[in-house]
């Protein structure tokens, strides 16, 4: 039996009188690597934070299992946004405290660990982010990547469900893109977590993804869903497919044409 | 089904020993929230049985795992690497398996770890003193920048946008007149009340008029203008340039061919010294007016007497110095908030140190310039 970990049910995403997206509905399973996909504006990151509980649907709601998010109370919400892990795009490590510090923030918070157990758990986190031993470095002292990766860390702190990313390869190198997204698929497999990734980065996408969610600007509505692979076997919509191909497969097409033209000729 | 009714088992270490092997049996839920188990009853045997050779792990009563059971098994397994005993961890689950080597396949880079290290008192002294000097360099070379922008401009060759100073000038002036007027006329006021209560003693109340008109121009207006103003525009202009920094603008603007110091440094120092003693004379004004208010009200002397009292008492050199004074403020204001705006790191962090900076650095430069000008003064008898 596969478990809805969490399930959008007829969204509407708005600022002010502004729509964003309206209408999207879909399910996003337990041990899942979904990716929200869509070109740059359509509101990826937006859907994002109505996820992690940062911004209130203008209509609809989100569901964690079978709990409603937005129609909870304060508390309650709470509880289950303690069961999730968020990394941002350029890690928002608090710049004022070390990296042993901010991945032990959350746990201090929320749990009664004595200091010395919080430190070894601060150290094997940091360690399964290839980051051993930089317990005591500020966030400006380490390269880009390894504030994502310290990130990463601080998101898995408190052993979460869910965890988001949001386009977690961005600025890396293709190298350590690839090697991000390995580390997220072990994570998946070994922590049995439900993995949500906001990028466009096809190389993730296909690499990765299990599902995902296409969201269009134009119509502002997902306009696809399904695992990248088969919807780029089977999806018959030119917008998804331009997406999926970097839109070679349009020259592709010009050029077949042009072609043809010229052998008609 | 929910997770919640099951009621966790108590987690465990059993250890069983047979020769060469020692074998431990991890029983029960290991989740954040259990009490966990002494791992040094393990260590200690592993300790005291010398012939241990190899720990194994047997799993058939584990329940539900979490970091917890991670962090013990990697201390186990870092103290077996110490005492040359092979671990075998090739009958735990798969995912921690995973885990355990996801977390050792990046070996601790060699010289990251960092030694907290105490400094001795000499050093810790000799290094306060490093930092004066060094401080003191980059003064030196910011004010040294800030000429050659200045001469740049009388060149009329200073690149910045004309629109930008009128903003600044916007920003420092008319937007900080009411917490101006408020400070000032308080100023005056207080003046008036303690110098009321020894000239009444002799009825010579009158003179409360000598007393704020001189105190306020000659010294407290300018004093106050220049103190709200490293408060309220020192501190903005560093958050600024400290935000500029921290989004790589500053480094946009001189790859296009602009000098940071004439497109965003002179125009704010530009407005301030235009700005500062205006808002002077207008911090002399109210407190005048504080004073008024005062003597009128409680001290039986008339507007009239009071006005005409001043007018007589206060001379145009008290207010030039005055002026004078607070022009050389401005400097000193808007060269600390754009040192500390320029001199800012790359962090959220710094930008507010760079703000707090500014303002202890604004603040200590006027007394200091005050103190001196006021001897000069004094010495020059004007």
């Amino acid at each position: 039996m596969i478990l809805a970990s969490l399930t959008i049910k007829n969204m509407t995403m708005a600022y002010g009188d502004f729509i964003i997206q309206r209408d999207l509905d879909f399910t996003i399973n337990r041990g899942d690597i979904f990716i929200i996909m869509g070109g740059s504006g359509c509101g990826k990151s937006t859907l994002l934070m109505h996820l992690i509980g940062l911004q209130k649907p203008a209509k609809g709601d989100v569901f964690y299992g079978e709990e409603s998010l937005w129609h909870a109370e304060h508390k309650v919400r709470q509880r289950i946004l303690k069961r999730t892990g968020v990394l941002f795009q350029s890690g928002a490590l608090l710049s004022s405290m070390t990296l042993a510090e901010n991945i032990a923030l959350p746990i201090t918070e929320h749990t009664c660990l004595g200091a010395q157990r919080i430190r070894e758990i601060v150290s094997y986190k940091l360690a399964l982010v290839g980051l051993a031993g930089f317990e005591d470095y500020y966030p400006s002292e380490i390269s880009g990547g390894m504030q994502k990766r310290a990130g990463l860390a601080r998101a898995m702190a408190l052993d979460p469900e869910i965890l988001f990313f949001d386009e977690p390869s961005a600025g890396l190198d293709p190298v350590s893109a690839k090697l991000l997204d390995d580390l997220i698929r072990s994570l998946r497999d070994n922590l049995g977590a439900t993995i949500v990734m906001v990028t466009h980065e096809l190389a993730s996408i296909f690499a990765i993804g299990t599902n995902s969610v296409f969201l269009d600007p134009e119509t502002k509505t997902m306009i696809a869903s399904g695992p990248p692979k088969q919807l780029l076997a089977e999806s018959h919509d030119p917008k998804v497919i331009r997406f999926l191909t970097r839109g070679e497969t349009e020259n592709q097409v010009i050029n077949e044409t042009k072609n043809q033209e010229s052998s008609d000729l | 089904m929910t997770v919640m009714d099951i009621s966790s088992v108590p987690c465990e270490f059993k250890v069983n020993h047979k020769a060469p092997t020692l074998e431990v049996s991890i029983v029960g839920d290991w989740v954040l929230e259990s009490q966990a188990p002494d791992l040094e009853i393990v260590l200690a045997q592993l300790g005291d049985v010398s012939q241990v050779k190899r720990l194994a792990f047997s799993t058939e009563a584990l329940g539900r795992w979490d970091s917890l059971l991670m962090t013990e098994l990697i201390r186990l397994i870092d103290y077996g690497a110490k005492q040359g005993i092979q671990v075998d961890t090739a009958t735990l689950p798969e995912g921690i398996q995973g885990l355990l080597s996801l977390v050792y396949a990046v070996p601790e880079r060699v010289g990251a770890r960092r030694e907290e290290t105490k400094m001795p008192w000499l050093a810790v002294i000799g290094n306060g003193g490093l930092r004066i000097q060094k401080d003191a360099h980059a003064l030196v070379v910011f004010i040294g920048e800030t000429m050659l922008s200045v001469a740049a401009l009388a060149r009329g060759k200073a690149r910045f946008r004309w629109v930008d100073l009128w903003t600044y000038i916007q920003d420092c002036g008319p937007s900080a007149l009411p917490i101006v007027s408020l400070i000032s006329l308080l100023v005056g006021l207080i003046l008036a009340f303690v110098g009321a209560v020894q000239l009444a003693l002799f009825g010579a109340q009158i003179y409360i008029a000598d007393l704020v008109g001189l105190g306020m121009t000659r010294e407290m207006g300018g004093l106050m203008a220049a103190i709200i103003m490293s408060g309220r525009t020192g501190a903005s202009y560093a958050a600024q340039l400290g935000t500029m920094q921290v989004n790589s603008e500053i480094d946009a603007l001189k790859t296009m061919g602009f000098e940071p110091m004439e497109f965003l440094v002179l125009p704010r120092i530009l407005a301030l010294i235009l700005i500062m003693p205006l808002l002077c004379l207008y911090a002399d004004l109210m407190g005048i007016v504080g004073g008024a208010l005062v003597t009128v009200s409680f001290f039986d002397v008339s507007l009239v007497e009071y006005l005409n009292r001043t007018a007589n008492a206060v001379h145009l050199t008290d207010f030039t110095i005055g002026i004078v004074k607070c022009a050389v403020f401005g400097v000193l204001i808007a060269l600390s908030g754009c040192m500390r705006g320029m001199q800012c790191g790359r962090s959220a962090s710094s930008v507010g140190d760079a703000a707090t900076s500014a303002v202890v650095t604004g603040i200590i430069f006027i007394v200091i310039a005050d103190s001196l000008m006021t001897i000069m003064c004094n010495r020059l008898g004007i």
